[in-house]
């Protein structure tokens, strides 16, 4: 009997569960339909978008592009130390380059973003939540969610491909530096190759989408998590945690299905 | 005031996107061999096409003239159709040839133009949706090796029955 009843808490834990996380799986689609439906109003107050992207997009460029810089060296001096066991190094240029546009430029950028201004956001938002300063623009007939946070998903949307472009740009650079003066790889061979290879469609143009999507995500995952933080210290650090590991989790699998979608001819 | 100068500092920044996209397009990507010049599709036959691709280059002299748009699998003949898409500006004569050929010992795989010699007057030239007759498949390697075998078992054979 006992047996049973434990079975059937075992049960009811297992439905509450799915039913609670089916429930902010809902709440998040339905707020996100919400801020792009309430977002035309950004078309008369761009400045509060250019505001947002001084904080998620230039702020976030230092670190961005000495992360491709050393992903570039990196990438370069791997590459060589490989494609010289098959007597191949002149394709260096193409590895790195097509390594960069398809796959390390999005995805490094999403995962850097999310840790350098996801994380930011879920708090700003989190403590403006514990503040009441939320419900206080609410008394006053302003909408939080045109007003706070619609901005700030559209600058991250609108940063996240220029940073993506940034970082693949400066890593070609940084494959090039160890690559031709340093190695001693045909510089003419190196960007021949590279210029063969990349295409300007499939190649350049499905990593920009793959950097739109993975902004539209990040940037998303922060706010709402930020917007449905429990409004205490505790709330907001949970939340803030729940952000990076949220959010690098689903660009990552994101990733593989576009991926998937993508090249898979 | 102290708007504009945020206006400025976000205009640097997507202005220094804008320039790598600029880099990434002309110096990493091929844009020059993107080109919206004005096409014409021509189309061959062949036996075997070995690891031809579409979007692969359709070269004449070395130059690159066209690059291939699709190929299928003609179940009447048993050949494979390569349709091809020649720019406009090059024109070829009727009695042109096709050649599947590679670059290198391992590299891609390419066809190769070759005019033929009526090349007087404009009305023999190959238009749009034309076929190309004379055609030469790609050379397998496995073919060639068996072939090479098979030659010098037959070789060994004569020469046991000439020692006889």
């Amino acid at each position: 009997m006992t047996i049973l009843h434990q079975a059937l808490d075992l049960l009811g834990d297992l439905g509450f569960y799915v039913r609670r996380n089916l429930t902010s799986l809902g709440n998040a689609a339905r707020m996100f339909a919400a801020v792009i439906w309430r977002s035309g109003f950004l078309l008369k107050r761009p400045r509060l978008v250019s505001d947002q992207i001084l904080f998620v997009g230039n702020h976030s460029f230092v670190i961005i592009a000495i992360s491709g810089l050393f992903v570039g060296f990196v990438l370069g001096l791997q590459g060589y130390y490989t494609l010289n066991r098959y007597g191949s190094e002149q394709a260096l240029g193409l590895l790195v380059a097509l390594s960069l546009t398809r796959e390390l430029g999005p995805v490094i950028t999403a995962l850097l973003f999310a840790g350098r201004a996801g994380t930011s956001l879920t708090a700003e938002i989190g403590l403006m939540k514990a503040g009441e300063q939320l419900s206080a623009m609410e008394m006053m007939a302003v909408d939080p969610l045109s007003r706070v946070i619609a901005p700030r998903l559209w600058a991250g949307i609108i940063a996240m491909p220029i940073l993506a472009t940034i970082f693949t740009a400066v890593g070609v650079m940084g494959g090039y530096f160890v690559g031709v003066p340093l190695i001693g790889v045909d510089s003419g061979a190196f960007w021949s190759q590279m210029q063969g290879g990349v295409d300007l469609f499939s190649d350049i143009g499905n990593g920009l989408v793959k950097s739109m999507v993975f902004g539209v995500a990040v940037t998303f995952i922060a706010l709402y998590q930020g917007y449905e933080a429990k409004p205490t210290p505790e709330g907001v650090s949970q939340a803030t945690t729940r952000t990076v590991v949220i959010s690098s989790l689903s660009v990552l699998a994101l990733d593989f299905l576009l991926t998937a979608m993508m090249f898979s001819n | 005031m102290r708007k504009s100068a945020i206006d400025i500092w976000v205009g640097i920044f997507v202005a220094i996107g804008l320039l790598a996209a600029l880099f990434l397009a002309l110096k990493v990507g091929n844009m020059n061999a993107v080109s919206f010049a004005p096409t014409y599709k021509i189309s061959a036959r062949f036996d075997n096409i070995g690891g031809l691709k579409p979007r692969a280059p359709v070269k004449s002299a070395g130059v690159v003239v066209g690059r291939i748009a699709n190929i299928s699998f003609d179940d009447k003949t048993y050949q494979a159709t390569v349709v091809m898409t020649i720019e406009d500006t090059y024109k070829f004569p009727k009695d042109s040839s096709a050649k599947i050929l590679t670059s290198g010992l391992l590299g891609e795989q390419y066809i190769g133009l070759e005019a033929g010699g009526s090349d007087d007057g404009s009305d023999d030239m190959l238009a749009n949706g034309e076929k190309i007759t004379q055609t030469q498949s790609a050379i397998v390697l496995e073919n060639l090796i068996s072939q090479f075998l098979y030659n010098k078992a037959a070789d060994s054979g004569q020469d046991k029955g000439a020692a006889k």
